[in-house]
């Protein structure tokens, strides 16, 4: 069970997630610098390359911005604020090691609640600019949440079955022993899957894809900029953060303490999926929403079947 | 406080609600409706039923995201990218929406409402669960087929191409023959 976290933790959350955001930042621009220029030749090299997006972000800050015609800035604005807003929203839920900021009776809810706000916020980033590359990414993120939000609810779900509760903290409790990955690991792979597309990353990347110069995120510039692509990051880092309490077993571990295990296995997950990024090419969504919708759906329902006939069993 | 919560939503509810008829724009329109309708969810949660009010507000913007999806498909107004208001039939709306007011307000003030009986439960989402999966499961399960029923036919109905363009008259092709290569199967 959650202890009671005192009220500054919520003033750490935002700043933690952040730090954690900028880490994985650096060492996706390490990777991507690598694999464009050859091996870093000395430490203060990768030291720089890895620095790169916070300059990144100094300099979109101090810019002149870019303003398209007729555009709808109140929109634009909303959009661009709220993903960031929607990543730390449903990252209140997330335990370090066996305390999360809230533990609500429906943490799971509210987690697929928060991150379902990012359609809205993609979108509306896509719409506002009154451009039509823009407004292709936003609409291509729609069609990539169709595709991965079946499964992906389906998997959560499954892991709240397991607990036989919606609360976090008690499906952390659940996996004491077993972790959920292992005997549920379809959910697990669908949950791995749609943390990417929520954020979408790596093979997902179609809504800012480099085909519509950007999409979603093409004409914002400047401190929008910043929210948009810096609340992409915060997504991916909390989909990543929430697959530890889900399935790999929150803060239980051997000798460590529990928040120094949910730093490693969320450190994991995130390496993995920034990994896997420079490994798999982009899909097209209307194949992977075949793809979910044929094969990862079915998956998913009997992955919860099986769990709910050994949940009742026991 | 829970007061303070009460009317800040409720005003923002209603601000938002007659801001969708307000607006020029179906983005505008759609994303105002999607405030109101969070604002309610708020509304829900402070009544304690927590879950529902999550619900309400996981729903609602998942539903209007996809009403974005439709108004690229239905809309003589591609994407939604040009002027156009909410307001057709204006005082035949407007006459409904006011009788529909009065009958529902009328409803709430007249209504003998019995008092509580015993306590609030302690799990109102057991609760509800247990409601659900137990006396009303047939209205559940009937809701649930005529949803999905809806559903496949309205796909049924928008689809251009059937099996037989896919798989011959007398489908018997053994490769589908889409428009769309790759894919599951192919």
């Amino acid at each position: 069970m959650a202890e009671r976290t005192p009220l500054w933790a919520v003033f750490v959350l935002p700043a933690l997630l952040v730090a954690v955001a900028l880490v994985m930042a650096g060492l996706d621009a390490v990777l991507a610098a690598g694999a464009r220029n050859g091996r870093p030749g000395s430490l203060r090299e990768a030291a720089v390359r890895a620095t790169g997006p916070g300059r990144e972000v100094l300099r979109q800050l101090v810019q002149q911005p870019r303003r398209t015609r007729a555009s709808d800035v109140p929109l634009a604005r909303i959009g661009a604020g709220l993903l960031p807003v929607a990543a730390v929203l449903a990252a209140v839920v997330l335990p370090l090691g066996f305390r999360s900021v809230s533990d609500l009776p429906e943490g799971i809810v509210w987690f697929n609640a928060m991150e379902a706000l990012a359609w809205a916020a993609v979108w509306l980033a896509g719409w506002g600019p009154n451009s039509a590359l823009s407004l292709i990414g936003g609409y291509r993120f729609l069609a990539q949440g169709l595709a991965y939000e079946l499964p992906h609810m389906l998997a959560i779900t499954t892991a709240a079955l397991g607990a036989e509760s919606l609360r976090v903290g008690e499906v952390v409790d659940a996996q004491a022993g077993l972790w959920f990955a292992v005997w549920m690991p379809a959910a697990f792979g669908i949950y791995l899957l749609s943390a990417m597309a929520m954020a979408f990353w790596g093979p997902f990347d179609q809504p800012v894809g480099h085909d519509v110069a950007g999409g979603a995120a093409s004409e914002l510039s400047g401190a929008d900029r910043v929210l948009f692509l810096g609340g992409r990051w915060l997504l991916l880092v909390v989909a990543a953060a929430f697959s530890v309490p889900l399935f790999l077993g929150g803060g239980h571990g051997p000798l460590l303490p529990g928040w120094l295990w949910t730093v490693l296995k969320t450190a994991a997950v995130l390496a993995f999926l920034v990994w896997a990024r420079r490994r798999v090419p982009t899909l097209r969504m209307d194949r992977y929403l075949e793809l979910t919708w044929v094969v990862l759906t079915p998956l998913a329902i009997v992955q919860a079947l099986v769990v709910a006939v050994v949940v009742l069993n026991r | 406080m829970n007061v303070a919560v009460f009317w800040t939503l409720a005003v923002l509810a209603v601000v938002s609600g007659v801001m969708v008829f307000r607006f020029d724009s179906m983005a505008r329109a759609t994303f105002s409706l999607l405030a109101s309708l969070l604002c309610v969810g708020g509304l829900v949660v402070l009544l304690g039923l927590d879950y529902l009010g999550i619900v309400i507000v996981l729903m609602m913007t998942i539903e209007m995201a996809i009403m974005a999806v439709f108004m690229v498909m239905y809309m003589m107004n591609p994407a939604g990218l040009m002027p156009m208001t909410m307001m057709h039939n204006k005082k035949g709306a407007a006459v409904v929406c006011g009788l529909v007011f009065l009958l529902l307000a009328a409803g709430i003030l007249f209504a003998p409402w019995p008092a509580r009986r015993g306590k609030a439960p302690a799990d109102p989402t057991m609760d509800l669960g247990m409601s659900l999966m137990g006396p009303q499961m047939l209205t559940m399960m009937t809701l649930g087929m005529a949803l999905f029923a809806t559903i496949v036919a309205t796909v049924v109905l928008a689809t251009r191409r059937g099996r037989y363009d896919r798989l011959g008259d007398d489908l018997r092709a053994r490769r589908a023959d889409d428009p769309v290569r790759g894919g599951v199967g192919r």
